[in-house]
């Protein structure tokens, strides 16, 4: 199959996922009473919806091509890092090192993977970017609160930027007997772990008891999870066909990124709650913000990420 | 709305959001007096921004001439993006009255934005108020008065700072201020300013 073909059978598949999750919804909202279940229909509504643009977007920029992908993260980056210091207390003393950050190191983080300067790319953030933001800080002369401002922002930066970013960084690899269909890759990335959350969402629905940590993550559950992850896990290993890896390797892959993906809801919820928030912005209608959407995806980004290229590429 | 006004709703827009929260009151075509908390040169931009384009036509901000008279380029976003009414702070002829472009803005029947403390304060809330709300209340007293406050702008643009940098930014409209008979001026404006407080809340 050429890589436009599998990438037509991909995307066929994914609308007839969403037009049953339509038609589920339609269903529901007939057959379901009362206020609360009610509430919870309208949310699932909305979400699917949601959905629908999400795939749109996605789908016709790697229709587009390379650059329309790589500059769709590079605005995913800046609007899951605008969210993220939106909840940041700074302080004036921040401004510089935050134009730095966003007017700076998310452009030439993507120009770099356009570039294909993989070696800069990897260490930008971690070095250039970790030693200059509280260096612009410090400039300031503000010294109040200045280590737990620079490690915000920090914090922020690594995965609203470097995280992130490693989604389109896929386009990067090298893989022999692969190449020309690294954006499949990413696809399968992206898949895995919506699927993951998704399916997580519905088997805690049905048969969630045992909570996993109900301070952080109300909604994580033991059953949940298993359910999500070894469904979403058999859904990886399903897509082995636009893979490079075999079945058993795609089924590997996708439970490394199942599980990240969970720790990354978890850790971000945390974050997100020790701010004094619920949800991180209100960007995508029944999803919350960007970050609510791209927390799995930026643990499981970077991970996925390097064990391709340890394993897969020469 | 012209292209510029376009440009500028949209760059504001991926900036700092401007989210509109009606509260208090909803969106109307009747003619309004908007008055907010004033924390960053983006202010005028973010709470236009926030309107209904609809509204957006017949809404005009009064900007400092002294600030967005300074260069063509401010000039030109003032005036063909904001439709901007320009005043003179500085009271540059004394024998005038700075409030008068804005009489006229109101008697040809558009409505407006003002900043009641006349200046860009360091703090969110909002310092004591100028005298010019209450004579713009008192002469048109058929316009409604909409407290706003502006939440977050002060930290996308400190004073100072040449340009915002991307927080997103909620505009919360409250409910119209009703007129009380006999109400002395410090009272009216103390009351005003509280709309904007209880708003930030």
């Amino acid at each position: 199959m050429t890589p436009k073909l599998k990438f037509y059978w991909l995307i066929g598949g994914i609308v007839t996922l969403l037009l049953i999750a339509t038609l589920i919804c339609w269903v529901l909202r007939r057959i379901v009473k009362g206020e609360a279940s009610r509430a919870v229909v309208d949310n699932l509504d909305m979400r699917v919806r949601a959905w629908w643009s999400m795939v749109a977007v996605f789908a016709f920029a790697f229709l587009l091509g390379k650059t329309a992908t790589i500059v769709l993260f590079a605005f995913v980056s800046f609007f899951a890092l605008r969210e993220f210091i939106t909840l940041t207390p700074t302080r004036p003393g921040d401004h510089r090192a935050l134009s730095l950050a966003f007017f700076a190191l998310i452009p030439v983080q993507y120009w770099l993977i356009y570039y294909q300067w993989y070696t800069l790319y990897s260490i930008f953030i971690p070095v250039y970017g970790f030693l200059l933001l509280p260096s612009f800080s410090a400039l300031a002369h503000d010294t109040e609160h200045f280590l737990e401002r620079s490690a915000k922002i920090q914090w922020g930066v690594m995965i609203a930027i470097y995280c992130i970013s490693h989604v389109p960084a896929l386009l990067l690899l090298e893989i022999p007997g692969f190449e020309g269909q690294d954006a499949l890759l990413l696809f399968y990335l992206v898949l895995v772990v919506q699927m993951s959350d998704v399916l997580q969402y519905v088997f805690g629905k049905l048969f969630g008891r045992t909570k996993i940590a109900p301070v952080v993550s109300p909604s994580k559950t033991v059953e949940g999870f298993i359910g999500g992850a070894a469904s979403a896990t058999a859904v990886g290993a399903g897509m082995w066909w636009i893979t490079p890896f075999t079945p058993l390797q795609s089924a590997g892959m996708a439970f490394v990124i199942v599980l990240m993906g969970f720790l990354g809801g978890l850790v971000l919820s945390a974050m997100k709650r020790s701010l004094g928030a619920k949800d991180w912005g209100t960007m995508i209608r029944g999803h919350g913000g960007m970050m609510d959407r791209m927390d799995s995806v930026s643990f499981a980004a970077p991970v996925f990420f390097h064990l391709t290229r340890y394993f897969f590429t020469p | 709305m012209k292209p510029p006004s376009y440009l500028l709703v949209g760059l504001t827009r991926l900036l700092v959001g401007a989210t509109a929260r009606w509260v208090g009151s909803q969106p109307d075509t009747r003619q309004r007096i908007y008055f907010a908390n004033h924390t960053s040169h983006i202010d005028t931009v973010a709470l236009w921004t926030a309107l209904p384009p609809q509204l957006r036509r017949r809404t005009r901000a009064a900007a400092a001439a002294d600030y967005w008279g300074t260069s063509a380029f401010k000039r030109y976003i003032a005036l063909r993006g904001l439709n901007a009414v320009l005043i003179d702070r500085k009271r540059s002829d004394p024998g005038a009255d700075p409030l008068a472009p804005l009489y006229l803005a109101l008697e040809r029947g558009d409505s407006l934005i003002i900043f009641p403390e006349g200046t860009r304060s360091t703090q969110p809330l909002p310092g004591p108020f100028k005298s010019g709300l209450y004579h713009l209340a008192q002469r048109f007293p058929s316009a409604e008065l909409i407290p706003v406050y502006l939440e977050n702008l002060h930290r996308s643009m400190p004073k100072g700072e040449f340009m915002p940098v991307p927080i997103a930014c909620t505009v919360r409209f409250g409910a119209a201020l009703q007129a009380e008979a006999g109400e002395s001026k410090d009272a009216f404006l103390a009351r005003a300013r509280d709309a904007i407080v209880r708003l930030a809340a």
